[in-house]
């Protein structure tokens, strides 16, 4: 297994070099230097001083990939490419065209992503496989149709809705918490009961059904029949036999999310103002500001790539009868 | 000619899809293996209403697909030049049909917000007061009449309320024979004439006996007739959804939404569907480097945040348009692009689900005996492919199209309110969600945008998700075996 381990490490690396190729290209040859700062400095009417000012404050007045004119390893590394590409390997972001340090940033704002995603995702994933097992428990009857027809409902419903919705009902008709904000330590709680609640609300519907899905592909299986053969009472077969059976794709499934948790939600962090990795995303995306977008890039990379080894690894442990090759 | 034509980029792949959807009715009509799964579909009562309500949502997005842009009226210059060939000036603005039929409640803009069928403004305003004599009297703070919502009302405050009923009920009146008309037209057209002149035949629909369940569908039709034919009445005279901050019309802006909804719900996936479809077959079947390198590559896309790449592409086509200002000399066609333009970059983050499922199913098909047995005839591994493999998957590509609809419908909203959706200037949902949700803090509330966004969306969604349900069902072979066991489960 360890062998195993190993290679899809290495494997996840190349992926990363290509995830760095791809948004290199996109930052630096589809979009130049020179169209960024065009555009930040407003269309018309730029200078190409302005132009060339704004490159140099930044590090981006080097050339691409190759510098003809440095001297030995300088040729590769005096290059655009090796220090806002190959550096962030290093976790060294550099700073954001407002001039603050991105890897200072990611670091603070990581908590309160954190204070929002883990809670969403624990509490989430309880209630879903709950709704999911009840569902499934009572299939083919009626709470069983009914509960498909409300999870439907509420998977057609927008996510900004949701958002919306409650911050009206409970914030501004009922008054009981703040609409948003947030604050360190732990007042934080007033102002994360309202997101953690509208974002476990918000994926029920779509996660209790794909849930009930695999639940019922367990109880058409043999050993299911097997264990009502010997006599079993439905209670103990559903909760002994098929709950624990149909634990392994969910949780495994579940894995390649945790890593993930880091990046925030964008939505719910900028609506509810909790100053979160997500939030900064999307303020660097509203400003244009390509430094921190490509680190986020590669951040997020870094986490789904995790995820994904997780999920593997997990695979081995829950399951005896995986092996890999 | 009064009009010039304007085919945009989404137009002609619109076009294009329905030529498609057409070509593949007439395949799957001469098709009896073909026909059984769609058989079953027809006979899912809910994907049947479900499609009924979808279809009057295309019917308004197909509306909306025909452009083009009028001729200005000739001005003194050009008549005066009468011996020099005539050249008509065309208005920089692009219609669409559906622009035209909704041009009486689309060009009566008031100044700002209204609430739904209002007569009145929704903030006061200081108005002048006049005297009989028509004299200036004096200045109050009042809510200002509505240039054009119930501007035919002299007393509001006394007729409005019987005006409003007695229009929405001339709407009921005519919707109940329009529903008699056009159901009996439906029935018609699907079942042989002896049948439906028969009383035994309308006994079973209404008693829900028949194969297809018209009952579902003559119900729904009744339902979304009640709600059309109303609404057209009172459109004439009202705001029948409000207006929002610039004093547009809401019910306008919802209807103008539907067809960016459906754009990005039905082109996204087929743009990308020839790539993923051809990479994933030749993973799965040639195996080998070919197998490594399509992984490698959609896997690599696939690791990058879906979210950021569409930013990063959506940057990068702002700073395209602002340097060729030449290649969109309208607003509309502007628009137009950065709508294909997010189509095609949700296609790059969303076609590796389905190539990997391919890739899978091509997996486990290469090795059946029908495959070996063309192998060994030395059909050459193109043909294979082709001829052998896609035919078998397509039931896969099929149930992800439908399934991924609802999805990115919902996916534009929270994408434009993030900032890198549709054009500003493009009329969607999500632009119509950004623009209403500040005005959530408004004393009174200004609810009317919010709420017509959700019921149009929900509407559209719902629909979508009951359908796909249903065609994954009557596709997904897995699923029916696991129905199946399911029922003797639950009998047991």
């Amino acid at each position: 297994m360890y062998a195993y381990i190993v290679r899809r490490v290495v494997y996840a690396f190349f992926i990363l070099i290509g995830v760095n190729l791809i948004t290199f290209a996109l930052f630096f040859k589809v979009n130049t230097p020179d169209d960024i700062a065009r555009l930040q400095l407003g269309v018309k009417y730029v200078t190409p001083e302005a132009i060339a000012k704004w490159k140099s404050d930044r590090g981006y007045d080097k050339p691409l990939v190759y510098n003809g004119g440095a001297e030995g390893r300088h040729k590769f590394t005096d290059t655009i490419y090796f220090e806002k590409s190959v550096e962030m390997f290093r976790f060294n972001f550099g700073r954001a065209d407002d001039g603050r340090d991105i890897a200072y940033e990611i670091s603070t704002r990581m908590w309160p992503s954190l204070a929002l995603a883990v809670p969403v995702f624990l509490v989430g994933l309880l209630l879903q496989i709950t709704f999911a097992l009840m569902m499934a428990f009572f299939r083919a009857t009626y709470i069983d149709f009914w509960g498909v027809v409300l999870c439907v409902v509420m998977m057609s419903i927008s996510g900004l809705f949701y958002i919306i919705g409650g911050q009206y009902l409970i914030s501004k008709l009922w008054n009981l918490v703040p609409i948003s904000g947030y604050v360190e330590g732990f007042d934080a709680l007033k102002f994360l009961l309202l997101p953690v609640a509208v974002g476990v609300i918000g994926g029920i519907g779509s996660g209790a059904r794909w849930y009930r899905t695999i639940f019922l592909e367990e109880v058409g299986k043999d050993y299911v029949r097997t264990a009502r053969a010997k006599g079993l009472s439905e209670v103990v077969v559903f909760f002994r036999h098929i709950l624990r059976n149909a634990m392994i794709p969910i949780l495994t499934g579940a894995v390649v999310a945790i890593p993930l948790l880091f990046m925030g939600s964008l939505v719910a962090e900028s609506f509810f103002g909790i100053p979160g990795l997500g939030s900064y995303t999307i303020e660097a995306i509203q400003a244009q500001d390509f430094a921190v977008v490509r680190s986020m890039v590669f951040i997020g990379s870094v986490l789904y790539i995790l995820g994904l080894l997780l999920t593997d690894i997990s695979y081995t442990l829950v399951d005896p009868r995986v092996r890999f090759e | 000619m009064p009009i010039l034509p304007v085919i945009l980029w989404t137009d002609a792949l619109v076009y294009i899809l329905l030529a498609a959807v057409a070509g593949f009715v007439w395949y799957v009509r001469r098709h009896e293996h073909l026909r059984a799964p769609w058989w079953r579909v027809a006979q899912t009562p809910a994907a049947m209403s479900a499609l009924v309500l979808l279809a009057a949502f295309m019917f308004a997005g197909l509306l909306d697909s025909v452009h083009f842009r009028l001729a200005l009226p000739a001005t003194p210059a050009t008549q005066e030049g009468k011996d020099a060939p005539r050249s008509v000036a065309y208005a920089v603005e692009v219609k669409s049909v559906l622009d035209v039929l909704l041009s009486s409640i689309a060009n009566r803009p008031e100044r700002t917000y209204s609430a739904p069928l209002a007569t009145h403004a929704y903030a006061k305003e200081t108005v002048e007061v006049q005297g009989a004599d028509g004299k200036f009297v004096k200045q109050v703070r009042d809510y200002p009449r509505l240039k054009y919502g119930g501007a035919h009302l002299t007393d509001p405050q006394r007729e409005w309320r019987s005006d409003v009923t007695l229009s929405a009920f001339r709407g009921l009146a005519l919707a109940l024979p329009l529903w008699l008309l056009l159901s009996l037209f439906l029935v018609a057209a699907c079942t042989p004439l002896e049948q439906v002149a028969s009383r035994d035949f309308w006994r079973d629909v209404w008693g829900g006996k028949t194969e297809v369940p018209w009952r579902a569908v003559l119900i729904t039709l009744a339902g979304v007739l009640l709600v059309i034919v109303p609404v057209v009445f009172l459109s004439g005279r009202y705001h029948v959804l409000g207006t929002d901050k610039v004093g547009l019309d809401v019910l306008y802006l919802s209807l103008k939404s539907v067809r960016t909804a459906l754009v990005i719900g039905t082109l996204t996936t087929l743009v990308m569907l020839p790539f993923s479809v051809l990479l994933g077959i030749m993973a799965g079947y040639l195996r080998g480097l070919a197998d490594d390198v399509i992984q490698y590559f959609y896997t690599t896309l696939n690791s990058i945040p879906a979210v950021l790449l569409i930013a990063a592409a959506v940057l990068a086509l702002q700073v395209y348009i602002e340097t060729h200002p030449g290649m969109f000399p309208t607003a509309a066609q502007r628009a137009d692009f950065r709508l294909l333009w997010l189509c095609i970059i949700l296609g790059v983050t969303s076609w590796t689900g389905l190539c990997r499922l391919l890739r899978g199913e091509a997996l486990k098909l290469r090795e059946l005996e029908y495959v070996q047995a063309a192998q060994a005839f030395g059909v050459s591994q193109w043909r294979i492919m082709l001829r052998h493999i896609l035919p078998n998957v397509m039931h896969i590509v099929l149930i992800s199209v439908v399934m991924d609809f609802s999805g990115l419908v919902l996916a534009e909203a929270v994408l434009s309110y993030v900032g890198v959706g549709v054009d500003p200037a493009m009329i969607s949902f999500g632009t119509m969600i950004n623009a209403a949700r500040l005005e959530m803090g408004r004393e009174p509330m200004v609810w009317w945008s919010l709420a017509s966004a959700f019921v149009f969306m929900l509407a559209l969604v719902l629909a979508a998700n009951l359908f796909a349900d249903a065609v994954r069902d009557a596709f997904d072979p897995r699923v029916r075996i696991g129905g199946r066991k399911m029922r003797l489960t639950g009998e047991a």
